[in-house]
């Protein structure tokens, strides 16, 4: 029989974001696999040459909507050694909160994303309703889910109280018990296991070749963490360890983030009660002087690199982001190779590529009169704890 | 920063450059600036010889008569060397690095479309990031482009 070619995307139900692979196969089996991106791309480093540095550090945050505290953080780096500022300790923590936060709510994302992937949908409900303790976190200590605004040259926007820094470490560990049972869940539940096991299977030395960063490159052993090799705000203060696996698969890759996750919680505990005392910024120039700097930022899906060259005036000459997807991409390709078709969605979705949601609140129009109301996201979950009540079913006791 | 003057004088010392031309801005960064003649002989040693076996990405620029390529390789113990180098505007052609970093394919890719180099030798594959019918000759990343020339490629918004 001969090979059949089938296009997979852009639009696809398996893929969360618009991108097309085109996958040759064997009968079931994937012989080659080629794919297309560019279909996100919105020239975000051309128009920061047009824009003041506040403005493109206000774009750069929106690159990603999951990682937005991660390039808002990796471009203002590179500005303050431009600038020669030295940023105070305290402003170096926070800005480590909200990066590790964002680590938590993006892996516990993830681990729901795979887990619908495979089939096991209870996985998806429990991490995601998990999630929700990281994302209302985020909101109240930011006033965003997502796009938190912390940054700006020369610190952080606000600070965190006493009370909030409990917060903090309070949900750490609360979190830290779910992930434990995630833990428990990966290591026994057999179905899991089997389903996961020797799936994109990418060995340690093509890994290394193919540049694979992030928890895919750790799952092969790939032995790098841009906190520990070139440490940036305030992990070099912080005592933690790299998660690393040698199963080379969605397994191993599962496993490393889920092992990331307690090193996070860890590290939250540490930032909660070692806070550094002090101001939270210093004054920056608008004008930055002449100069080039290479920012590099360990995000949630590998190494982020932001290259900036300033020229002397309130704009930057030049702006280039490498995003982690980019660099993990030869690695699919890689894997995708010799497995069945039907693994081709978890096989993607197991390098965790981006894509964003962040709607937190909806406008209701009374149908019938001109009246209208913004729902919070509190006043939602009661309504839908009111409409299965009267359905029969009460979940007014489920905390979460 | 014993660690990067180190990397200074091996480099200095082997490829005759001068050390004013390798610049150590910080702990754990280094630039340096080599012509395209020598470029390839020179990425081929810090590669294979000196550790630097990540490449992070290429940032390609528009600098008026030429066109620069600055590779950021990078190490496993997080020391990075920017390279940069320059070739005419008027004769935009590099060679392709993806034989020593088979991640470069997708850089590359971008230097094509978004600056408009040739690079020589790289594998045949879907463009990136630009979609399929691009008009030819327009890069956006080059200073003098503005998205006013892509004139009928504006693309309407049924309703707007």
């Amino acid at each position: 029989m001969p090979n059949i070619t089938i296009p997979i995307g852009p639009q696809h139900p398996a893929l969360k974001e618009p991108e097309s692979f085109i996958i040759t196969l064997d009968g079931e089996r994937i012989v080659d696999a080629d794919m297309r991106l560019g279909y996100n791309h919105r020239g975000i480093e051309k128009a920061c040459e047009s824009r003041n540095y506040i403005q493109s550090l206000y774009l750069l945050e929106r690159v990603c909507g999951i990682c937005s505290h991660t390039h808002s953080t990796c471009f203002i780096q590179a500005v303050e050694e431009l600038a020669g500022l030295e940023v105070p300790p305290r402003a170096l923590a926070i800005r480590t909160v909200f990066a590790e936060l964002e680590r938590i709510h993006s892996h516990l994302l993830w681990l729901g994303v795979a887990a619908h992937e495979v089939g096991f949908d209870t996985l998806l409900m429990y991490s995601w309703r998990d999630r929700e303790l990281v994302m209302e976190l985020l909101a109240s200590l930011s006033g965003n889910r997502v796009n938190y605004g912390m940054n700006k040259p020369g610190g952080v926007r606000r600070d965190l109280t006493k009370e909030q820094l409990q917060e903090i470490a309070k949900t750490a560990s609360a979190l830290e018990e779910r992930t434990k049972y995630y833990i428990q869940v990966a290591s026994a539940e057999t179905t899991l296991i089997e389903r996961l096991s020797g799936v994109g299977t990418v060995s340690h030395e093509d890994a290394v070749r193919l540049g694979a960063t992030g928890p895919t490159g750790r799952a092969s052993n790939v032995d790098q963490d841009t906190r520990r090799d070139d440490p940036y705000a305030w992990y070099h203060a912080l005592d933690f360890k790299v998660v690393t696996d040698t199963h080379n698969d969605v397994y191993g890759r599962t496993l490393v983030r889920l092992g990331e996750l307690m090193e996070t919680y860890k590290m939250l505990r540490q930032l909660a009660s070692e806070m550094p005392e002090g101001p939270i910024f210093v004054r920056a120039p608008r004008r930055i002087p002449a100069g080039e700097a290479v920012s590099r930022y360990e995000a949630p899906r590998g190494e982020d690199i932001h290259y900036v060259r300033s020229n002397g005036s309130d704009k930057p000459e030049r702006v280039k982001v490498r995003a982690p997807t980019l660099a993990n991409l030869q690695a699919v390709a890689k894997m995708l190779e010799d497995n069945n078709l039907a693994d081709a969605p978890i096989v993607i979705a197991a390098i965790d590529p981006c894509f964003s949601c962040t709607d937190r609140s909806i406008l209701i129009k009374d149908a019938a009169g001109d009246s209208s109301k913004t729902v919070s996201w509190g006043d939602l979950r009661r309504y839908s704890i009111d409409w299965y009540k009267k359905k029969g079913l009460d979940f007014s006791g489920l905390r979460i | 920063m014993a660690n990067e003057e180190a990397i200074k004088k091996e480099i200095s010392q082997r490829f005759g450059m001068a050390e004013e031309s390798i610049r150590v801005a910080r702990e754990r960064r280094v630039f340096c600036e080599v012509g395209y003649d020598a470029f390839r002989g020179f990425l081929e040693h810090v590669c294979k010889k000196m550790g630097f076996a990540i490449l992070c990405t290429i940032t390609g620029q528009d600098e008026g008569e030429t066109l620069s390529f600055m590779y950021h390789t990078a190490r496993s113990d997080g020391t990075m060397l920017n390279i940069k180098t320059s070739v005419l505007k008027s004769d935009p052609r590099i060679k392709t690095v993806t034989d020593l970093y088979p991640v470069a394919i997708s850089y590359e890719r971008e230097l094509v479309d978004l600056l408009g180099a040739a690079v020589e030798g790289l594998p045949p594959g879907k463009r990136y990031p630009l979609p399929d019918g691009w008009p030819e000759g327009q890069y956006p990343l080059r200073k003098d482009w503005k998205p006013d020339q892509l004139g009928d490629m504006a693309f309407p918004i049924k309703g707007a």
